[in-house]
Parts: structure tokens; sequence; C-alpha cells
């Protein structure tokens, strides 16, 4: 009877292991479904379901299991329930990564509390925080995004280009604004920069006279606008030109809509900045699945999630293992050279490279090269605003 | 020359803005110190009546721009002025027939109208959310500029610039015109008189006949009127959003309490002081210091007294100094 018990037992756990190794992959999708972003969330899910749909046509990874998305709610802004979220795909759905999370306060909490205690690797398709950069990770943590560190080196460059060496700079006043004035200063003084006045914007005021007042009098060649084009950096714009004390403003990327040139008008002519920006092959590739699954591919961050999934599935596949521990040092190998290149669609092909042992530089929607502490180097297009119009001048 | 330059970055920076910004807070400070006087309480559902009016003038500010009337360079908001003030002047006297009657009927407690018209405060700011929503909204049109900072510049060949937008131009002559007119109805006509009188002695003034029900409701018609005068102008000279209008209430209120609650004059001063205070305190004087001192005098610092973040805060300081020093205002209100 015992030996009979003992068998079973053994035979059950045999066969649980067995189901383990051949059920489906699960990986989890952590995004914020409510909250602040739940507008570009939806695009951004799309995007990265697609690339499971697309890994499991082409016959799933590691000799045939398929993957399953798992979702749960970010909410964006709330850390305790992302983290509650987080530890329930980690515990009752057992997912062997997460595809998340979105803002920058709750990737960082639930990287700290559930991702490196439970041993999951993340890929972060929108944290743009420097923060994260030194985060303790235990090389868990990636993001397809570029950080604001690097957005801050960008803009010093440009300025730097037109040997600008005096500006004042204004930043809409949250951890966005601040984390990006603070990046951008640092590069911009290392360079030999003089910032004047480094001046927070509240969003959503009637009037920014004070602002341009305290702006105006500390002078600098261009102001350096922080914020929102359709919030407080445009308002503060308009008092600047009203007032007549700045004519030439570089703008970050949060500037960056055509509805800003339109209201302001002729008087923002000469004014430049940069923007992430992806060309090439690959977000052309990615245009045309994204079109022929009715998912919009300009939104924002929706490349970047396709790109995110398909990096997990890769990394896993050159492992040979669902284990964090194992494929955690694949990510990086995957996104960057040496390797075959892969584009958007091809992920099968990929999958068989990685299979027969090759080498895959994946180049995805967004040219993914991943830098660092695993964060997207991020390409740039500097522009400078022409009758009404962005003009590229180059990419960065 | 440096004085000069000097001069007009200060006219530019501080006295122009604060100019204007000092017209529209006394306007709306005229309304709460009328309603203190006359119906003796503070009405903190003044800045949502502003947003009311302002909002039934944009609308029709729309309807006339959409049917193609325009008055030049003037904006067509001034055309439609007088719709939004009889649509204010609606609202409050429903709200007055409807709920402060009760109240006055039984002699409520001030701090129980007080209370009431908090409550008022929030359903006008939801009615005015619900039929406009809640985002910025802009109404102005005609010409921008009196004096751009371009013209000014190649008009006089100095460095800096001092500018004059249509806007701040007609908020100070409307604000001059809408007081001359306010002073002389108060002083001179005979309702503005039995107004007075009941702001003096209730008593003595139902004693000599004067009905309390007709002084209320020319009261709640002027103050709907200059709500909405305020709120326009205001809103053409900065942007139109309620939630601005809701933090307005502070400003206008330290307004009405340094100038002495109750007293018309005093709300004028005090709008004017706070407004001043608000812009003078927050500006850096570095600029127009670099201008005035001989050369490498000029300051390295900013020169500026608190940063823009406390704007507000300005106004909280100067109404607990007042009320420390003299609870009654300026011009001895009848608060205290």
């Amino acid at each position: 009877m015992k030996k009979l018990l003992s068998a079973t037992a053994i035979s059950a756990i045999a066969t649980a292991a067995a189901a383990q190794d051949a059920g489906p992959v699960k990986i989890g999708i952590l995004l914020g479904y409510t909250g602040p972003i739940e507008s570009i969330v939806p695009g951004m899910t799309a995007s990265a379901e697609m690339a499971i749909s697309q890994i499991n046509e082409a016959g799933g990874i590691l000799g045939g299991r398929m993957l399953e998305a798992v979702r749960a709610d970010s909410t964006c802004i709330d850390s305790a329930a992302a983290t509650a979220a987080a530890e329930r795909m980690v515990t009752s759905d057992g997912v062997a990564a997460i595809m998340g999370a979105d803002c920058s306060g709750v990737t960082g909490a639930v990287l700290a509390n559930v991702a490196v205690p439970n041993g999951i690797a993340m890929i972060s398709p929108s944290a743009t925080s420097p923060g994260l950069s030194s985060a303790d990770d235990n090389d868990l943590f990636f993001r397809t995004s570029p950080s604001d560190a690097r957005q801050g080196e960008v803009l010093a460059q440009i300025l730097a280009d037109q040997d600008i060496d005096t500006v004042a700079v204004t930043y809409t006043n949250n951890d966005y604004g601040k984390g990006l004035s603070d990046a951008f200063i640092q590069s911009f003084e290392a360079q030999g920069g003089t910032v004047t006045l480094n001046a927070p914007h509240e969003d959503g005021k009637a009037d920014y006279s004070a602002e341009i007042g305290a702006l105006d009098s500390a002078g600098g060649d261009v102001l350096v606008v922080l914020g929102y084009g359709d919030q407080g950096g445009k308002g503060i714009i308009r008092s600047a030109l009203d007032a007549g004390s700045f004519d030439r403003f570089m703008l970050a990327d949060g500037m960056y809509m055509q509805s800003l040139l339109d209201d302001v008008g002729a008087a923002m002519d000469g004014s430049f900045g940069a923007v992430p920006w992806s060309e090439g092959e690959g977000t052309s590739a990615f245009q045309t699945l994204a079109d022929e699954a009715q998912i919009d591919a300009e939104s924002t961050y929706t490349r970047e999630s396709y790109d995110a999934m398909a990096l997990l599935a890769m990394a896993m596949q050159a492992a040979g293992s669902t284990d964090a521990n194992e494929y955690k040092s694949k990510v990086m190998e995957v996104a960057n050279a040496p390797g075959e290149p892969i584009l958007p669609g091809e992920l099968g092909k990929a999958m068989q490279i990685l299979a027969d042992g090759g080498d895959v530089d994946y180049v995805g929607a967004t040219n993914v090269e991943l830098i660092g502490a695993g964060e997207a180097a991020g390409n740039y297009r500097e522009y400078v605003v022409k009758d009404g119009e962005y003009e590229t001048v180059t990419f960065r | 020359m440096d004085l000069l330059n000097a001069f007009v970055a200060l006219m530019n920076f501080v006295v122009i803005p604060a100019s204007a910004y000092g017209a529209q807070l006394a306007l709306g400070a005229l309304g709460v110190t009328l309603i203190y006087a006359i119906l003796r309480f503070s009405n903190f559902a003044h800045g949502d009546t502003m947003a009311f009016g302002t909002m039934v003038t944009i609308l029709v500010t729309w309807a006339l721009q959409g049917a193609g009337l325009s008055l030049g360079p003037v904006p067509t908001a001034l055309l439609a002025m007088p719709v939004g003030i009889f649509g204010a002047a609606a609202l409050v006297l429903l709200t007055d027939r409807a709920v402060y009657r009760f109240y006055r009927r039984q002699k409520a407690a001030p701090v129980i109208l007080v209370i009431v018209s908090t409550g008022l405060m929030f359903i006008y700011n939801g009615v005015v959310r619900f039929i406009i929503g809640v985002d910025d909204q802009s109404f102005d049109d005609g010409a921008r500029f009196v004096l751009s900072a371009r013209e000014f510049r190649e008009a006089t060949g100095l460095q800096e610039a001092l500018t004059l937008r249509t806007s701040q131009a007609i908020t100070l002559i409307t604000a001059v015109i809408v007081v001359a007119l306010l002073f002389w109805f108060l002083n001179r006509t005979r309702t503005g008189k039995s107004m007075r009188a009941f702001a003096d002695n209730e008593d003595l003034a139902l004693l000599s006949g004067i009905s309390p029900e007709r002084v209320v409701a020319i009261t709640w018609i002027i103050v709907a009127a200059l709500a909405t005068v305020a709120g326009t102008l205001y809103g053409l000279d900065k942007s139109f959003k309620p939630f601005t209008y809701f933090q307005l209430l502070l400003p206008i209120f330290a307004s009405a309490i340094v100038g002495g609650l109750g007293s018309p004059v005093g709300a004028i001063v005090g709008g004017f002081v706070i407004a001043f205070s608000e812009v003078t305190v927050t500006y850096a004087f570095k600029k127009v210091l670099v201008y005035l001192l001989p050369d490498g005098w000029g300051p390295d610092g900013l020169v500026q007294l608190l940063g823009t973040d406390y704007k507000f805060a300005v106004s909280f300081a100067i109404l607990v100094i007042v009320l420390l020093f003299r609870p009654t205002g300026l011009f001895r209100g009848k608060s205290g």
C-alpha cells in the first residue's frame, strides 16, 4: 500500500513536471489598463499579443511550447496595486517573465518587490526614468524605451552643435519634467554650458507671466521648454512671445505636437528640439503588420511593446529555458549584433536560427540596441520648425 | 538709455501685468464686498458665479463668431457680455429665490449662509463643467496687441520691449468705466442710497419703508454684472478654464478683506495691493538692477524674493498680516 502510494505520488509529480515542461509558457503583460495612460495601453497590449501570436503560428518556442499572455493592471500610479497584481501573476499564474510595467514609479516598485525576490525578468516598454538605470535589479530588468538621461544628452548635444552656451530652462513640475531637466542640465553643464535659471511651471494655469518674468530676467540665448505642448509648455511659450522675451525655444519630446505649431503660429519658426523616432526597414515592416492587425503603429509605445515581448521570447529560446536566471543574460545577446538581423514578422525565423544554435540581432520595430544596464540606446530625430512644420535636421 | 531700459523692463513685466490683474481682482472683490455689506455673509460661490457668467459670454461669443459678426480689433466677447450678465443674473436670482431667501426668513446666522454658499459653489462648478467642459477654452479674437514687442523695439531702438495686449488695455478701460458707474449708482441714485442705508442699518432702513427684497434683488443683479465683467476680462487676458476661476476665489477674498470687507473703495485698493505684491515679490529683479547699476556691479543671483510657485502664498501672507494688525482692513470695513 505504502509503495503504491509513493509510486502514485512520484508519477503524479513526474506528470506535473512533464506538464510544466510541455505546457504553454506564460508571460505576464503588466500595464495600466486603468489610470492616466489607459488610452495608450490597449494599443501596447495588442502589439505585444501580436508578437505572441506570430511566434505561436510559427510553432512556439523551446520545441513546440506555445506562449500565453496573462494580463494584469499596473494602474500606472498605484505601486501597491501594481505589486499585488505582479505578485499574483508570478505566484498563482506562474508566469516566466513580465512584459511591463509601464510608468516609472510602479515599474521600480514591481522590480524591487516582485521581480527580484522571485527571480523573474521584466522588460518595460515605457519606463523612462533615469533612476531605473541604477536600480538594484540582479540584471533582471530591461527596457525597450530610452532613459530620459539619454534625451538630456541629445538636447545638450544639439545646443553644442549650434554653439549656444547660455540657456534658461523651465520644466513641468512632475517626475518626468524634473528627471529630464536634471539629466539635461547635467549633460549641458558637463560640456561647459551655463543654465541661468531652472524654473518649474505647473500645468493647467491660466497665467504664466510671473514665470516668464523670472526667466526673462535670468536671460539666455534660448528657452529650453521641458513640458507638454498642450499644457503649461504652450502657456509658457505664449507668454514669452507676448512679453517679447525669448524668440527661440528648444523643445523636449512632450512638446512635439502639431497643435502647438498651429496654435502659436509663425512665431515658432526657428525653434528646434528632439523627439524619439524610429525609421527604417524594421519600422516600416512593423507598420505593415500593424495595419493588417488594425493596430495604430504610431500610438505611443506600441512599437516598444512588440519589441519587449519579442525579446523575452527570443531570450528564452536562446537559453533553452524559461528560468530567468538562465535567459536573462541572453536578452542583450539577441538584441544586439552580431547575428542575423531580425525584422518584425520574422520571429519564426529567429526561433529557428536560435534553435539551430545560431545568433540573431533583433532589429524590431524600433531598431533595438540595448546599452548600459539593458536599456534602449534610443534614436532621436532632431528637428527645426519651418513654416509651421517640423523639419528633420538629422537623426541622433 | 540704461535707465530707460530698466524702466521699460519693469513696466513690461511688473506694472502692466499687475495693473490688469489688479483690475480683474478689484472687480471680483467688489462683488464679494457688496454681498457682505448688504446680505451679510461671505459668498464663496463668487468665483463660480464668475465662471458661469463667463461661460454664457463665451457661448454667445462663439455664436456671434459663427454668424460672422465681429467688432474689428476689439474682441467679440464684449458684444456678448450683456447676455452673459443676463445669464448670471438669472442664475443668482433663481438661487436667491430657491435657497438664500429660505435662510433669510429663518434669520440664519452668517456662518450658515457661508456654508450654504460653499455648497452652491460646488453646484455652480459642476454646472459650468457639465455645460462647457473642463478644458481650456479660447474665445479671444480681434487684434492681439495694441503695442507688440517688435513694433516697440523698432520704434524706440531700445533693447527691452514694452508690450500692451488688447485684452490688458480693455481690462483697464472697462474696469474704470464699471467702477465709475457703480459709484455713481451707489452715491447718486435713490436705489443706490437705499442700498447703502440697508447696509448701514437694516432695521432703520426697514422702518423708512425700504423694501428688503428689492434691495437684495438689485444687489444680486449688480454682483452678477460685476462677476461676469471680471470673469470675461480675466478669460480674455489669460484663458478660460473652470478650475482657475475656482482658484481665483483666494486672491479675490484676500483683496476684499485687505481692503476691508463691506467697503467698495477698500475692495479696489485691496485688489491692486494683492496683485502688485504677488507680481513684485515673485519677479526677478536681476535684469533691472543690471541696467541701473554701473558695469560689473550687477548681481549674479536673480534677486527674486520668492519662487513663482509661491504666488498664492503671497495672498495668504498678506491676509494673515492684515488680520493680525488691522482686522477691519485698510478702509475700516464691517468685519472684526
